[in-house]
């Protein structure tokens, strides 16, 4: 009975507004801020959040991944802590570029454990990262024996352009998010591969019947979030030059939660790349005006809680096309 | 999770073997019961097995409300966080020059205040899920960010001592041959398991959990009813952050941190499904113990801390992956 | 509750919806102690009137008369107060709760604070468990029921209130026929009380057999009530649908080519056993037999999704080993599923994406999609099956069910198929798009596809099929050619009735063996 005459005008702005509703809330954002403090909008505060938001956004990027294909990963905190501790770690032992190359390595398998178990298993994913988070904390700890880990010659090592350097005029980490959002925007939305992702994680069983191998995708979306992991490590580790052992505790849910106000959906199947890079701002900025503004460093947390319920209620109601659920 | 376990045999098998069976988390319960007790020196003593019920208590006091709101199908993120907030109010309040002449009784208001909070917490939680139809797990993520943020900026980032030093001892105190804290954890978990087995409220949680859309058909004013499970949780989570606090006699901005991912662990060690419907009381109990247990037994046997973090990983991945064995309908399956 | 006064009276009821009016001004009456039967297409507005009956929705003009007395009904509690009590077609239960306790859901009896009064519940679920004949207890859990005791436990919830009028809505859609008839004893016996029953159902036989009287719902509106005693299947179907229909039978006579797929001995464990056939390029297979009869789970067997316990699947003249969708579709078989949202799309998807979605590796420009290669296959399947979508933009979850079902043909089709197994083509489609499917599958035959049709509907198989495979609980029972099948012949066949003396048809497996 469904009739499609073509909704009004005012239901379609409606519709972009809230579809777009991350890139307006970004700008007013902007401009708020800008109107407020006249530090916030100069081209070196931009550019310093920017390089501030770089680890959170390399690692939002593969998360985003998984999230696609309708799985979590939790472990991307945890997993943060042990690839920088071993790079760290590896650097003076054994010099930056195989300790670069052992730990992406290393990094790597823990995200094939993942795959394996959420991919192939059928494992529930919230569930087995929360397991992997608490393990690989642990083999940190034990690989470190609880002692923090530093690069005794810090001066000299080219490993320092990953965290301190420049490229082309513009700091090594903002290069590095921006360019590997770039490559994974064009390949998740452009490749046959995205295309499974978003089969996948939009109907995992009409995937199938579609004959796509659905374990093969789950499965290397987190290798996609452990090599992320591994990326961020670098510049982790080369901008501190020295790792504590939980030094990624926490990140999981910065992470998910520039994700999700990014406009992912946690159900999987829509969401884009350069949406969740907006997210990733969108918590740099926060954090960056509120303390431009004189507001204690965890406000920005509160601001966070806000607006992240906001954003995603904006979106369920655009859906639902109406503001309040209609449950008794 | 295992009912599926029952053989031709199962007619025959005593009620308690069959008990077990539903609960399989209390065969692993004893299993490491016995194998501390040979294993270790102390274990086995009435003092240690006293220290295992209090460190336990505070997971557990929390799991007890997480089951609720996970039988309800949710998920509630922000319990630690919510701890260190009403650990921090209590301490804190109880200082105040208001009730400087107050006596012991300045303990009353603070902790009136601390539960207050979870419990406002948690009815705010509940509210948004309820009428925005987000799901509870961004709610309550983005609270557990704000809350936490909340407690930093409350205590400007410092921990707070209690003044009145009744508080710290009603932490050490005994009931009996019990420490206070256990008795309130043990006077709890059978409050709730009346709750959840024998009346109304109890009955509906596995009913909206188990089918959203029957109990709406039902007439199960499904909203508000999640809305007050969400409220029992926040109240354990500040009940937990008191108890916690009154062992330490101080609260710290950083109480409670992780300790969400350790109550979901025990919770689903207990059988409860993350989907909803299904779980219990009991059966949280035995997940509770047995990250309480291990804990101590390996501590006591000097196995560093970390070795306790990657044990309980792997065995929270492989119940979740017995479970899917044990489910599996056979060769016959559609392989999808 | 006098003769005069029919229990239910329904007055001008109008539900709108944003830019539908679902049902627009319906009046009809359910006397005391009759069956009422209602039916309408997909979309006519019963389930919308149902949900306004069992206060699930509220009408926005119009009055509800139950008794004599106008009632309002904000949510399901009041209307089971005021004896309105509408039994559920898709099963809401509570799977890990005790039957006891989903009879009563929402009105467990209470103690003081709020605790149950599980004898008082015991006792009466006991006596309605009873009067059903179950045999299980209140204390059974729900979990441990076959589907058909699962729909028995629906039933009961009709017997806990002094209900005047009882909705059932499609309730036989899982029932065996000896629990058919103990739901008919049923329905019976509440006629008998002097409630009303509002009888919801597709299957025209069986509102043949026990409604009084018939009402029919099209596009909102009310187009009728007849007397089941003076009408006839012609008369209702030309109500619902605005005009006769007459599903021609297939009189083609196929121009056959090689056998394309051969099935010899396929088994897989207690879903299917011993299946053979042969289907040849040019003709439609149809498959028909009841829910369960293991006709969807070989058409997944076939397409690699289960793994068969025994026999063999030759392709072409070479036995093929088929061991996931990937393979089965690169030996050429495309599957056309039986759930189209579950299994056939991606909603979230738009049109083009999900038809290109299986051949997608194949095309593109470097490592990207190609855009236009994509866009030229939609196109030609557009063009060829006739979609209608505004764009290949458009998300197919804001298609028509005819729609939507045509670009999971286009879909597979698009894969240039050797065998084309559709399940269930028409299920939850309009009758005009119904039609369209009908002469398309003839079509694709004609061009040469080997085509095998599972369906439900005797129409519908009757109607597409050059041979007929009747299947009975995982075994095929008889074989029939368009000449030879007829509505007699083709029922026994699927109710396991042996081969009849009609020695026309001849049982299958000699000609596998």
């Amino acid at each position: 009975m469904a009739s499609t005459t073509s909704p009004d005008r005012i239901k379609d702005l409606t519709t972009v507004l809230a579809r777009q509703g991350i890139l307006i809330a970004f700008i007013l954002f902007m401009i708020g801020f800008g109107l407020v403090s006249d530090r916030f909008l100069t081209p070196e505060n931009l550019m310093t959040v920017v390089r501030q938001s770089a680890i959170i956004g390399v690692m939002a990027i593969g998360v985003t991944v998984v999230v696609l294909s309708g799985n979590l990963d939790l472990s991307v905190g945890s997993m943060l802590s042990f690839a920088t501790v071993l790079v760290v770690d590896l650097h003076d032992k054994l010099g930056a570029a195989p300790a670069i190359g052992v730990m992406l390595v290393a990094t790597l398998c823990i995200g094939a454990i993942n795959g394996f178990l959420v991919g192939f298993l059928r494992l529930n994913s919230l569930i087995v990262t929360l397991g992997m988070l608490s393990a690989i904390q642990g083999v940190t700890l034990i690989y470190s024996g609880g002692k923090n880990v530093d690069i005794a010659d810090q001066e000299t090592t080219w490993f320092a352009i990953f965290g301190r350097g420049e490229v082309l005029g513009m700091a090594t980490p903002i290069v590095i998010f921006l360019g590997l959002a770039a490559i994974m925007h064009l390949v998740i939305a452009y490749t046959p591969y995205g295309r499974r992702i978003y089969a996948v994680g939009g109907n995992p069983t009409a995937a199938v019947f579609s004959g796509i191998r659905r374990n093969r995708v789950v499965f290397s979306t987190y290798l996609v979030s452990a090599f992320c992991v591994g990326i961020a490590a670098i510049i982790l580790g080369s901008r501190v030059m020295g790792s504590q052992n939980n030094v990624g505790q926490g990140y999981e849910l910065l992470v998910l939660s520039a994700v999700i106000l990014g406009g992912t959906s946690l159900l999987g199947g829509s969401g884009t790349i350069w949406k969740t890079v907006i997210g990733v701002l969108i918590l740099g900025f926060i954090q960056n005006g509120l303390l431009l503004l004189g507001f204690p460093y965890f406000a920005q947390w509160i601001v966070t809680w806000i607006v992240i319920i906001l954003a995603v209620w904006l979106d369920v109601a655009a859906k639902r096309g109406r503001l309040f659920s209609p449950i008794a | 999770m295992a009912q599926v376990l029952s053989t031709p045999t199962a007619p025959r098998l005593s009620g308690a073997f069959r008990w077990l069976l539903r609960h399989p988390i209390w065969g692993f319960v004893a299993v490491v019961f016995i194998f501390f007790s040979f294993a270790t020196a102390h274990f086995f003593d009435v003092q240690n097995l006293q220290n295992v019920l209090v460190q336990t208590s505070t997971i557990g006091l929390i799991a007890l409300g997480m089951t609720l709101v996970m039988i309800n199908g949710n998920i509630d993120l922000s319990v630690g966080a919510t701890l260190a907030l009403a650990a921090s109010l209590t301490v804190d309040i109880m200082g105040w020059p208001v009730f400087a002449d107050w006596g012991n009784w300045q303990l009353l208001p603070a902790v009136l205040a601390g539960l207050a909070a979870g419990v406002a917490i948690g009815a705010l939680n509940g509210i948004i899920v309820w009428k925005t139809g987000v799901d509870a797990f961004i709610v309550t993520l983005g609270a557990m960010l704000g809350v936490r943020g909340l407690v930093f900026v409350y205590t400007e980032e410092q921990s707070f001592y209690a003044m009145n030093f009744a508080y710290s001892d009603f932490g050490a105190s005994s009931i009996g041959p019990l420490p206070t804290l256990a008795v309130i954890f043990i006077v709890c978990a059978i409050a709730i398991h009346l709750l959840l087995s024998q009346t109304v409220h109890g009955r509906n949680t596995y009913a909206v959990g188990g089918n959203r859309e029957a109990a709406v058909n039902a007439g199960i004013r499904v909203g508000p009813h999640m809305v007050v499970n969400f409220m029992i949780v926040g109240f354990f989570a500040a009940l937990a952050g008191i108890t916690l606090s009154t062992q330490m006699g101080a609260s710290t901005p950083n109480l409670g941190r992780d300790y969400e991912l350790w109550v979901i662990t025990a919770v689903v060690l207990g059988g409860t499904k993350l989907t909803g419907g299904a779980g219990n009381i009991i059966g949280t109990l035995g997940g509770v113990l047995a990250i309480g247990i291990l804990r101590n037994g390996m501590n006591l046997m000097q196995v560093p801390a970390f070795y306790v973090l990657v044990i309980l990983g792997t065995i929270l991945i492989a119940v979740l992956f017995l479970d899917k064995q044990l489910n599996r309908k056979g060769e016959e399956e559609l392989r999808l | 509750m006098t003769e005069s006064e029919p229990t239910l009276r329904l007055e001008g009821i109008v539900k709108t919806f944003p830019g539908v009016r679902a049902l627009d001004g319906v009046s009809f009456e359910v006397r005391a102690g009759e069956v009422h039967a209602l039916l309408g297409e997909n979309g006519a507005g019963k389930s919308t009137l149902m949900k306004v009956l069992a206060g699930m929705y509220q009408p926005d003009a119009g009055q509800i008369v139950v008794s004599g007395r106008p009632v309002v009904m904000r949510n399901p509690i009041e209307a089971k107060h005021n004896g309105v009590i509408l039994i559920h077609q898709e099963l809401s239960l509570a799977e890990e709760m005790s039957v006891a306790e989903n009879i009563f859901l929402g009105e467990l009896p209470r103690r003081r604070w709020g605790f149950v009064d599980w004898k008082s519940l015991h006792e009466r679920v006991a006596t309605i468990l009873d009067k059903l004949n179950c045999d299980f207890g209140p204390r059974t859990r729900i979990d441990t029921l076959s589907i058909a005791k699962k729909q028995m436990v629906e039933i009961a919830r009709a017997l806990t209130h002094q209900a005047r009028i009882v909705v059932f809505d499609e309730p036989t859609a899982s029932l065996t026929d000896q629990e058919k008839v103990v739901l008919f004893d049923i329905i019976r016996d509440l006629q008998r009380d002097g409630v009303g029953i509002v009888y919801i159902s597709h299957r025209m036989e069986e509102i043949f057999t026990i409604s009084n009287r018939i009402s029919v719902l099209r596009d909102g509106t009310h187009r009728g009530t007849l007397e089941t005693a003076e009408t006839d299947e012609d008369e209702v179907t030309r109500l619902m649908i605005g005009r006769s229909l007459s599903y021609e039978r297939n009189r083609e006579a196929p121009d056959v080519g090689d056998v394309a797929l051969a099935v010899e001995g396929l088994s897989c464990g207690r879903l299917f056993d011993d299946i053979g056939f042969e289907l040849r390029a040019g003709e439609v297979l149809g498959f028909y037999g009841l829910v369960g009869a293991g006709r969807t789970e070989l058409a997944e067997t076939l397409f690699g999704l289960r793994r068969p316990t025994a026999g063999r699947i030759v392709l072409g003249g070479s036995e093929a080993r088929i061991d996931s969708s990937v393979e089965a579709i690169r030996q050429g078989i495309s599957l056309v599923p039986e759930s189209r949202k579950e299994q056939g799309l991606v909603l979230s998807m738009n049109c083009r994406d999900n038809m290109t979605l299986p051949q997608i590796d194949d095309l593109t420009a470097g490592p990207f999609v190609s855009n236009g290669g994509e866009i030229a296959i939609y196109d030609m399947y557009r063009d060829q099956l006739d979609i209608k979508a505004p764009s290949w933009r458009q998300l197919v979850q804001f298609l028509s069910g005819g729609n939507q079902q045509k670009i999971v043909i286009g879909k597979w089709l698009a894969m240039k198929p050797r065998v084309l197994i559709v399940d269930e083509p028409t299920r939850g489609i309009d009758v005009g798009s119904k039609a369209e499917i009908h002469n398309l599958l003839r079509e694709l035959a004609r061009s040469g596809y080997a085509v095998m049709v599972i369906s439900s509907e005797m129409p519908e198989v009757l109607h597409v099929s050059d041979r007929i495979i009747a299947m009975y609980q995982g075994r095929i029972t008889r074989q029939f050619t368009a000449a030879e099948v007829n509505e007699d012949n083709l029922v026994q066949a699927i109710s396991g009735i042996g081969p009849g003396s009609g020695g026309k048809a001849r049982p299958i497996g000699a000609q596998a063996a």
